[in-house]
């Protein structure tokens, strides 16, 4: 039996049934390795990794309890909140999430998100800047970009077409 | 009680043995269940010691042994699991069971044990063992493999269709004549159906009802529980064996979950204590006569298992890897082979059946571990 899981460019997930035991995820890389987790009743959680060889055959099985579950969901975890944001704007018809990278030589380098002056001129929200794997959530407006960052922006499409070519070029 | 100091030192004993044995099969990685019936080949009558002042206490222990064996294996499944094995196994199931229940049932008669007791043989080769297989599974790390699914889907269908067999098995041994059969074993169904259609309705109710937070309440209540319906199965000839799975399989969620962990202990001391028993009640004199037939019906109902896995395994599109190590799972009788047995001694089968069961089992239990980790090389 397969469900089609939430991700969106990642392999197609297989739910699986163990009678009597829980219920296992898997599935196969682009190296064609399967890779899965087992949940079992217990609350235990097995992660999994299949040979590229025999990818009937594990290879590794490392069991984990819930709090090692959730250090290994945080250091996975980036992908996890695109793939839910692209997620939501899949869902809302009209609204775009986008992330707009600001390379060295940008407009908006070394400005304050004021001085850019977005929202007016596009409509377009700054909901957060991504800088060296931190997060700034709702920056202010006297907010400095620097080169390197990536800004999380909210608009319509046609808004965040706008907002990027300010960005890079003023 | 006739003497409180040599029954407890009877019963201790007997105990320590077991604790020895199953440390053993812990160093070696095997199965427990050949050395308890090991152990109890050598106590008992024409054994090595016997037991006197203890062996009424064993008996009814072994009695416990069985309840608590049925009733950990309805428990391990829900309603929804049972349904969606039946579907996705049917036909595998299905060949399962006539490639591996006629080699026994046509060696009871070759042996002249008798119909009915032979109708318990094929009992005795059909059923793999689900605890073998699922300490294999965790032992071998097994668990996340492609063809993992597929073994615990064929546990599941045999563990049903014991439960439809025994009720059936159990009133033709009743019946006897054919009207008397005619009468006992749709009777025996009926009362199968009927819990089961009160499990599936009540089912949650009455988990909900059976919990409690604390665990001594937990264990007492669904043992009490358990233990009225085997007796009331029992009355009305159904096997308390089945009357405990049928609890089993009604009880699910958090009721389910906690009798689980509180039984684990209980039930393997009076599992670990049936097996002793029914090495008792086995005859070692009798084991070199059957030993041949025993043999040949081992290499047989092997090949039948391996046979089913590559058949199965093709049919769900797993590699001939996959399926070889499905085959070895599966390869394994244990535990419920010797309750088919049991069951078949105590509706007044001969005393062979004993010794080819014990003998089986002791051949079964021991090459499947050992097939499993020479096909993972």
């Amino acid at each position: 039996m397969t469900v089609q899981s939430r991700e969106f460019e990642i392999a197609e997930i297989e739910k699986t049934e163990l009678p009597g035991h829980g219920v296992r995820y898997d599935f196969i890389t682009a190296e064609n390795q399967r890779i899965g987790v087992i949940h079992s009743r217990t609350g235990r959680r097995d992660l999994f990794v299949c040979p590229p060889e025999d990818p009937d055959l594990v290879a590794i099985t490392i069991h984990l309890n819930e709090e090692e579950a959730h250090n290994l969901i945080d250091m996975l975890g980036g992908s996890q909140v695109v793939a839910d944001m692209n997620h939501l704007q899949q869902q809302v018809e009209g609204l775009a999430i986008d992330w707009l990278p600001v390379l060295d030589d940008a407009h908006a380098a070394n400005h304050t998100i004021g001085d850019l002056r977005l929202r007016t001129r596009t409509g377009v929200s700054i909901v957060a800047a991504l800088r060296d794997g931190t997060a700034f959530p709702a920056p202010d407006p006297s907010f400095r970009i620097e080169p390197g960052d990536t800004l999380v922006v909210v608009g319509t499409p046609e808004g965040i077409e706008t907002a990027s070519e300010i960005i890079t070029s003023g | 009680m006739g003497d409180p100091g040599l029954l407890f030192l009877e019963l201790g004993g007997v105990i320590v043995l077991l604790a020895v044995v199953a440390r053993l099969a812990v160093r070696f990685s095997l199965s427990p269940i050949p050395l308890y019936l090991i152990a109890g080949l050598t106590l008992g009558e024409g054994g090595i010691v016997e037991l006197v002042t203890s062996e009424g206490f064993v008996e009814i222990g072994a009695g416990l042994g069985v309840i608590l064996l049925l009733l950990m294996m309805g428990l391990e499944y829900t309603a929804s699991e049972l349904v969606q094995s039946l579907k996705t196994t049917a036909s595998s199931g299905i060949v399962d069971f006539v490639i591996n229940y006629t080699p026994g049932f046509v060696a009871g008669l070759i042996l002249g044990l008798g119909v009915i007791p032979s109708l318990f043989l094929g009992g005795v080769t059909y059923i793999s063992s689900s605890g073998v297989a699922a300490k294999l599974l965790s032992d071998l790390e097994w668990m996340g493999n492609r063809e993992t699914p597929m073994v615990l889907s064929l546990l599941v269908f045999e563990d049903l269709a014991m439960a439809v067999v025994l009720p059936i098995l159990g009133g033709i041994a009743l019946g006897g004549a054919l009207s008397g059969i005619l009468v006992s074993v749709p009777l025996a169904l009926v009362v199968v159906a009927l819990i089961l259609l009160a499990a599936h309705r009540h089912g949650e109710r009455l988990s909900e009802l059976a919990f409690s937070s604390s665990d001594e309440v937990n264990l007492l209540t669904v043992l009490g529980i358990t233990l009225v319906v085997s007796g009331l199965t029992e009355r009305l000839h159904v096997s308390a064996a089945v009357g405990a799975f049928l609890v089993g399989i009604s009880l699910s969620g958090q009721a389910a979950h906690r009798a689980r962990e509180l039984l684990t202990p209980l039930r393997d001391l009076f599992a670990g204590v049936f097996f002793v028993f029914f090495g008792l009640q086995t005859d070692p004199g009798e084991l070199p006569g059957v030993a041949l037939p025993v043999l040949a019906l081992a290499v047989v109902t092997g090949f039948t298992k391996l046979f089913l896995a590559s058949w199965a395994g093709k049919r769900q599109g797993l590699s001939a890897r996959g399926s070889r190590r499905a085959g070895a799972l599966l390869l394994a009788r244990g535990e419920f082979s010797i309750v088919m047995a049991g069951l078949g001694i105590a509706a007044g089968a001969p005393p062979e059946l004993a010794a080819v069961a014990a003998g089986y089992v002791l051949i079964m239990a021991t090459a499947g571990p050992i097939a499993a980790r020479l096909v993972k090389g």
